[in-house]
């Protein structure tokens, strides 16, 4: 019975006077126990002692938003920006039928958006609670309204073109519709920027130094979004066409731009998990969505497989920007330089440790 | 209105753990998790949604004070209770959509349980890392600095179990006064690098829970410049408002071209 035990679990360190041996001959080795089954027994002296930080543990918390959050993003932008191009499109006398689905584009991804977000609270029946509240300075309250507003616009929007469409032609109807699309590119706008806000104005290192790029990267990519679903769709017109050049010349820029950043605390964007996904992701949407587009724009599969391109990257670097806003709370050291370099520009001196 | 506030010794306090199963008693707070970290005598490691005092272990290659053996080698033992540190500009408070994070009377941050829907965003907004969402509760949860115990005049369960006043609880200018001259004491008798940990000069505006500790608040995981988040408001919001109209020109012309 028991040799049977030893022979099931041989993978795993027994208890035995050679295991003791073993465990002393480590320690004497190497100064530390890696292969121990107990919890974590890697702690070294040197590690220790004269550490700059304590034990290398998070100074801050991890965001605790779940997969629901970085697809909000995505979702929320693309909607947005589609009532923007529906009201250009409603201006400058756009095919009807592109106004028509960009519509329903606004108010579908309004519809969606509230279910990722509740779905991601921790108490999903007290959402209403976000409602009791209106607070200029917190990004997540502004968003709430916006959200909000951006919903009721975007239908009013919709509602009007639809009673247009099927007929109900007089002035109310179409003033509605002018009211609804006017005030939903607006909140729309909103609504695709205020997350790159919500995310630059917190702790975390990596999202706060880049608050200036976010709302940018963010919108761009609600941008090329929206009309590579237009594209996917069928609106292989020359405004999807030079949108989407534009929006992927834009995220090309970042990509650019992110690359040149090296500093301490960009490392989750260049480093591990967060890090390439971010790089394949802005790859995807900047130069491969561009350069599919350069030299097989005027095919429709071509025009189809740089859309493609643009959606996977643009989603995908939501996820990436997550988990480098994780990354970067679990390390101690990015944060301490930053203020050590916060600290000496204030005292006017040259900075040194950072 | 008087302002309450903690002064944490780390000079005078000897790792008992005291506050930390007071506040967990009075508090109800759960069980944080049964691990062996390995990491001195500490097994909390952190504050978190279910540990608002941390009781800190720093092991430092340092002479103590007056220390007169064992030069060659020398080797100090650091003690310090950590706690939520209720900022005079709090980001969490200032990041909480549904107004669940309140301001006390008498100067602290208080979650309010009931309201609290476990958004998430003070967790990112905090400086110091004290607010964390609880699992599988869903709402976030940090000190309370005992407010029911001081709306009834009494101190908070942590202060009043340390065996050493190594926390005291007081008024905020008298605790901040008796900081001070318990630094310049400690200087006086050999020990150099002590220090007041007090960031009243950046963006947090002060804190309610200071620290009096030996050397570099950054082996304590205290950050050294500690701002508030909203200060980036400013910057990012003028950034999407620029974007934004980047955007427009860019849709307008594609149809217009």
């Amino acid at each position: 019975m028991a040799e049977n035990n030893v022979s099931q679990n041989s993978r795993r360190a027994r208890a035995s006077e050679e295991r003791l041996e073993q465990i002393r001959r480590e320690a004497l080795e190497t100064g530390r126990v890696a292969s121990g089954a107990g919890a974590d027994s890697s702690a070294t002296v040197s590690s220790i002692i004269g550490a700059e930080s304590y034990y290398n543990l998070a100074v801050l918390k991890e965001p605790t938003w779940t997969w629901e959050v970085p697809l909000y993003f995505f979702v929320g932008g693309i909607a947005g920006v589609s009532s923007v191009i529906a009201l250009a499109a409603q201006l400058f006398h756009g095919p009807a039928p592109l106004i028509r689905v960009a519509l329903w584009m606004a108010l579908g991804g309004a519809s969606i958006c509230p279910v990722f977000l509740i779905s991601d609270l921790g108490r999903p029946s007290r959402f209403l609670n976000m409602l009791r509240v209106f607070k200029w300075r917190s990004p997540m309250s502004m968003g709430t309204w916006i959200l909000v507003t951006f919903s009721g616009c975007s239908f009013m929007a919709l509602a009007g073109n639809e009673l247009l469409y099927f007929g109900y032609a007089n002035e109310l109807v179409t003033t509605l519709r002018w009211a609804g699309e006017f005030s939903a590119a607006i909140t729309g706008l909103l609504l695709a920027s205020y997350t790159g806000v919500l995310v630059g104005a917190t702790a975390i290192p990596v999202w706060n130094q880049h608050r200036h790029l976010l709302p940018a990267h963010f919108l761009t990519s609600g941008l090329g979004g929206s009309a590579a679903i237009l594209e996917l769709f069928g609106f292989l017109i020359p405004a999807t066409q030079m949108i989407g050049f534009a929006a992927a010349g834009i995220e090309t820029l970042v990509g650019f731009v992110l690359e040149l950043f090296r500093g301490v605390v960009e490392a989750p964007l260049h480093h591990g998990k967060s890090g390439w996904t971010m790089r394949i992701s802005g790859t995807l949407e900047g130069p491969v969505a561009l350069v599919v587009r350069l030299l097989w724009g005027g095919t429709s599969t071509g025009r189809h497989a740089a859309a493609i391109c643009f959606l996977v990257g643009a989603l995908c670097s939501r996820y990436a920007w997550i988990w480098a806003g994780r990354a970067s709370a679990r390390d101690p050291k990015a944060l301490f330089a930053l203020q050590h370099a916060a600290i000496e520009a204030r005292e006017g001196r040259v900075p040194s440790r950072a | 209105m008087t302002l309450a506030a903690f002064l944490t010794d780390a000079t005078v306090c000897i790792g008992c753990k005291a506050c930390e199963v007071a506040c967990k008693e009075w508090n109800e707070v759960p069980e944080d998790g049964f691990v062996w970290s390995g990491l001195s005598y500490d097994n909390t490691k952190a504050l978190g949604a279910s540990t608002w005092r941390h009781v800190m272990f720093l092991e430092q290659p340092a002479v103590a004070g007056p220390q007169q053996v064992d030069m060659q080698d020398p080797f100090r033992w650091i003690f310090l209770s950590d706690v939520c540190k209720h900022c005079g500009n709090a980001g969490c408070l200032e990041a909480c959509p549904t107004g669940a994070i309140v301001r006390t009377n008498v100067g602290s941050v208080l979650v309010q349980s009931d309201v609290c829907n476990g958004c998430g965003y003070c967790v990112v907004s905090c400086p110091f890392g004290v607010v964390d969402k609880r699992h599988p509760d869903g709402r976030a949860f940090k000190c309370t600095f005992c407010y029911d115990r001081q709306s009834a005049g009494m101190m908070p369960a942590c202060a009043k179990a340390c065996p050493t006043q190594s926390i005291r609880f007081g008024e905020l200018s008298e605790l901040r006064e008796h900081g001070h001259a318990r630094v310049a004491e400690l200087q006086q008798r050999g020990y150099s690098d002590a220090r007041m940990y007090d960031p009243e000069e950046t963006s947090v505006g002060g804190v309610h829970a200071m620290f009096v500790i030996l050397g570099q608040p950054e082996a304590y995981n205290l950050p050294p410049a500690p701002e508030v988040p909203t200060i980036y408001l400013k910057s990012a919001w003028t950034s999407a408002l620029v974007s934004a109209l980047v955007l427009i020109a860019i849709v307008f012309a594609a149809f217009l071209l």
